[in-house]
């Protein structure tokens, strides 16, 4: 006898390339605030972006990857989590991070090469960004087993590109959280392009959802450019990891308009019309689209949206650039809770010298 | 339990001394820390239900049940990843691994987050945990299971590397692993596992870390070794006496950091020193050691600093694994060597 196993991957959208509804939208579109608000976070996220840009082009800043096209994942991700929950981003997800409470400066130092970027002031449990290729799958299921442990009814996000998820840590994550039932979410932001390397000759599967058939795990694809299906997919998963039902993996199909990194040049791999293309379905311009076609926005509103991101993001560089460096003694002081004999007179070396050539910038 | 209750079971128990080898004073370690700290949580494979392939973890799940005492699926990395999320929520993960040569697959984990995380989040979030594994040869096991590379974690900034030589340091050092908030790679010499018993008192005492242990005081030479070779580093100390030599043994117990200063005092009291260990030499934490007395105690030196180790290869399978392991000879012949310079 033989026995046939079934399985499926839904696939939603609500709104077409031009903002349109294709039907009846899902019941948090009646939210026009939380909407507006979402819309709000997308322009300043790209306004960032674009100001960050030029200041890496400008030797102000570091190597930076850039958030453009992934405004709408992260902004449905920063919307829909309770504040007690806990994220666990990758570097792409800025407009996540603003929603959670990350400062604009500390992502500037960050990217500025600051390790106070990551000192968090407002989301002290989430988790720094790892910059090791899909290692956060890991911790996403440490930090969900410990709310399993304690009986929490906090969920975990997790984000991952599509170039992550070809990643062992990826698969051994969502096979864990399979298997303990833990209260995680998976985002796969896939955004075509890990790098040079496309989709296609990524991963061989269909889809990158269906991996999570193989861990015991719901799979659903989201048009990643689409506020409202993002949104209802992560309220549902988040809804599901509360209630103690387990994980859940999303896709959410996007891309990537930027290049890579500012190290990186995409021109070299990929083609004028596919970005162009993909420009076509921008999900900002969608919503604002969308919101405009309901009578919520206007072009007034959005020149003094525009003025008013400017003008953080041109104040949150400024502080940032009026911030000294930290004392090179910190390398010792955040090294353990207390610095073993063994290193002190390593880090009186470094003191000393510092002071010697006149350093500045705090207390060594 | 109420309290005065836990107190007095205590106070029985820590008047309680037991006879016990290397291997059950780890899982004496883990069920008191276990039950004084309800964040302690152990994982691994196979760890649960069989108590670990070693046995170190006998008898905890039937006391601590399946929360707190977790069977993993068989994936290192994994394992690695999330004691280190299980850890930034205060939680006190005490992982397995069950070998030694099985860590590699969770080396990324280790290096590029446990040891750097309250680093890179300028203290917001940290990592206590403590990655336990078996290391070492002679005990027959077949490929991958009788290395010790210790050095690699030794070299890591962040990283806490302890190795315990005897049951009751066994004891102390894991309790002290356990409390300690920042990372550990805790490696038990499996060789020793079983090798000897030791009295030891069950009352929760910790014993310091980043410290040397001087077993053996001497005059003539230091002795500086850790793990299953300060079995035949102490029975060289033995054979040497007899020839009126007299030998200062010490422990290094902690590798990283070290602690040079126990070390210079000895060298600068005997003005020699011969290094034993069973890594390979090369880049061995042996040659960190030398490095460090000869910098700080070159004049103090009467002679070059010896290494007597292991060789620069793979370690042979188990019919040639005695030929690559130090002996007490080995050791005596290293030290008349020195000795008549
Ligand atoms: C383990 C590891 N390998 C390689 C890299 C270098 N690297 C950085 S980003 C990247 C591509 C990641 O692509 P994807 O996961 O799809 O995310 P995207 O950048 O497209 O958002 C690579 C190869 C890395 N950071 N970590």
């Amino acid at each position: 006898m033989k026995q046939r196993h079934e399985f499926h991957v839904d696939s939603t959208r609500y709104l077409d390339d031009h903002g349109k509804p294709f039907g009846d939208l899902p019941p948090q579109a009646r939210d026009v605030e939380r909407t507006l608000a979402a819309y709000r976070n997308m322009v300043l996220s790209r306004t960032f972006d674009s100001k960050t840009i030029a200041l890496q082009r400008t030797g102000k800043c570091g190597t930076y990857p850039s958030v453009l096209g992934h405004e709408v994942v992260g902004t449905a991700i920063g919307q829909s989590m309770a504040k007690t929950d806990v994220l666990v981003p990758y570097y792409r997800d800025q407009a996540a991070h603003i929603l959670r409470g990350v400062s604009l400066k500390e992502m500037l130092l960050y990217w500025g090469g600051d390790e106070r970027g990551s000192a968090w002031e407002n989301c002290r449990e989430d988790l720094p960004i790892a910059v090791p290729i899909a290692t956060q799958c890991c911790h996403a299921v440490g930090v969900a087993s410990a709310f399993r442990i304690r009986g929490e009814h906090r969920a975990v996000v997790c984000c991952v590109g599509d170039g992550g998820s070809s990643k062992g840590d990826f698969l051994e994550s969502i096979n864990l959280a399979g298997a303990w039932h833990l209260p995680v979410v998976f985002m796969v932001i896939n955004n075509q392009w890990a790098i040079s390397t496309p989709r296609s000759i990524q991963c061989g599967a269909e889809t990158i959802a269906q991996k999570a058939i193989g861990a015991g795990l719901p799979g659903h694809i989201v048009d990643g450019n689409d506020y409202f299906a993002v949104t209802e997919a992560v309220d549902q998963a988040l809804e599901r990891a509360h209630g103690g039902k387990g994980a859940s993996v999303i896709e959410a199909v996007t891309y990537r308009l930027g290049d890579h990194t500012t190290a990186d040049d995409a021109t070299r791999y990929r083609s004028a019309d596919e970005l162009k293309k993909a420009w076509e379905r921008d999900g900002v311009k969608r919503l604002q689209n969308y919101l405009h076609g309901c009578g919520h926005w206007g072009a007034d509103q959005e020149k003094q949206l525009q003025a008013e991101c400017r003008e953080r993001v041109d104040k949150a560089v400024e502080e940032y650039l009026a911030t000294e460096p930290e004392p090179p003694t910190a390398m010792f002081d955040y090294l353990f809770e207390t610095l073993p004999a063994a290193l002190q007179d390593q880090r009186e070396r470094i003191a000393n010298k510092y002071r010697a050539r006149g350093g500045q910038g705090g207390a060594v | 339990m109420n309290a005065s209750a836990q107190k007095a079971m205590d106070k029985r128990k820590a008047s309680e001394v037991k006879e016990v080898t290397l291997v059950e004073a780890v899982n004496m370690a883990l069920a008191w820390e276990m039950e004084h700290d309800e964040n302690v949580v152990v994982l691994g494979e196979d760890i649960a239900t069989n108590g670990g392939v070693f046995r170190a973890t006998v008898g905890l799940k039937e006391r601590f049940g399946f929360k707190r005492v977790m069977d993993t699926p068989l994936a290192e990395n994994l394992i690695a990843g999330t004691a280190i999320g299980m850890a930034t929520q205060g939680l006190r993960p005490v992982a397995e691994f069950q070998f030694m040569g099985f860590i590699y697959a969770g080396m990324e984990q280790i290096v590029s987050h446990a040891a750097r995380m309250r680093n890179r989040t300028r203290g917001r979030l940290h990592c206590p945990l403590v990655y336990r594994a078996p290391f070492g040869g002679g005990i027959h096991a077949p490929e991958h299971h009788s290395e010790s590379t210790e050095a690699l974690f030794a070299h890591v900034p962040g990283l806490r590397v302890v190795i315990p030589s005897s049951p009751q340091r066994a004891y102390g050092l894991l309790l002290a692993a356990i409390r300690n908030p920042d990372p550990v790679v805790f490696l038990e010499p499996k060789r020793i596992y079983r090798a000897v018993t030791q009295s030891v008192a069950d009352n929760g005492e910790a014993l310091p870390l980043d410290t040397c242990f001087t077993l053996r005081e001497g005059d003539d030479i230091t002795l500086i070794s850790w793990g299953a070779s300060i079995l035949e580093t102490l029975q060289a100390a033995d054979k040497l006496a007899e020839q009126g030599i007299s030998a200062e043994v010490i422990d290094v117990a902690t590798i990283s950091p070290l602690d040079r200063e126990t070390l210079l005092c000895s060298v600068a009291k005997t003005g020699r020193a011969v290094i034993v260990h069973e890594a390979c030499r090369n880049g061995g934490v042996g040659a960190e050691v030398a490095a460090s007395i000869a910098e700080a105690a070159f004049l103090d030196l009467q002679a070059p600093i010896v290494r007597v180790t292991g060789y620069d290869t793979i370690m042979p399978y188990y019919r040639n694994e005695q030929a690559y392991l130090p002996h007490v000879e080995d050791i005596v012949e290293a030290v008349e060597q020195v000795i008549a310079l």
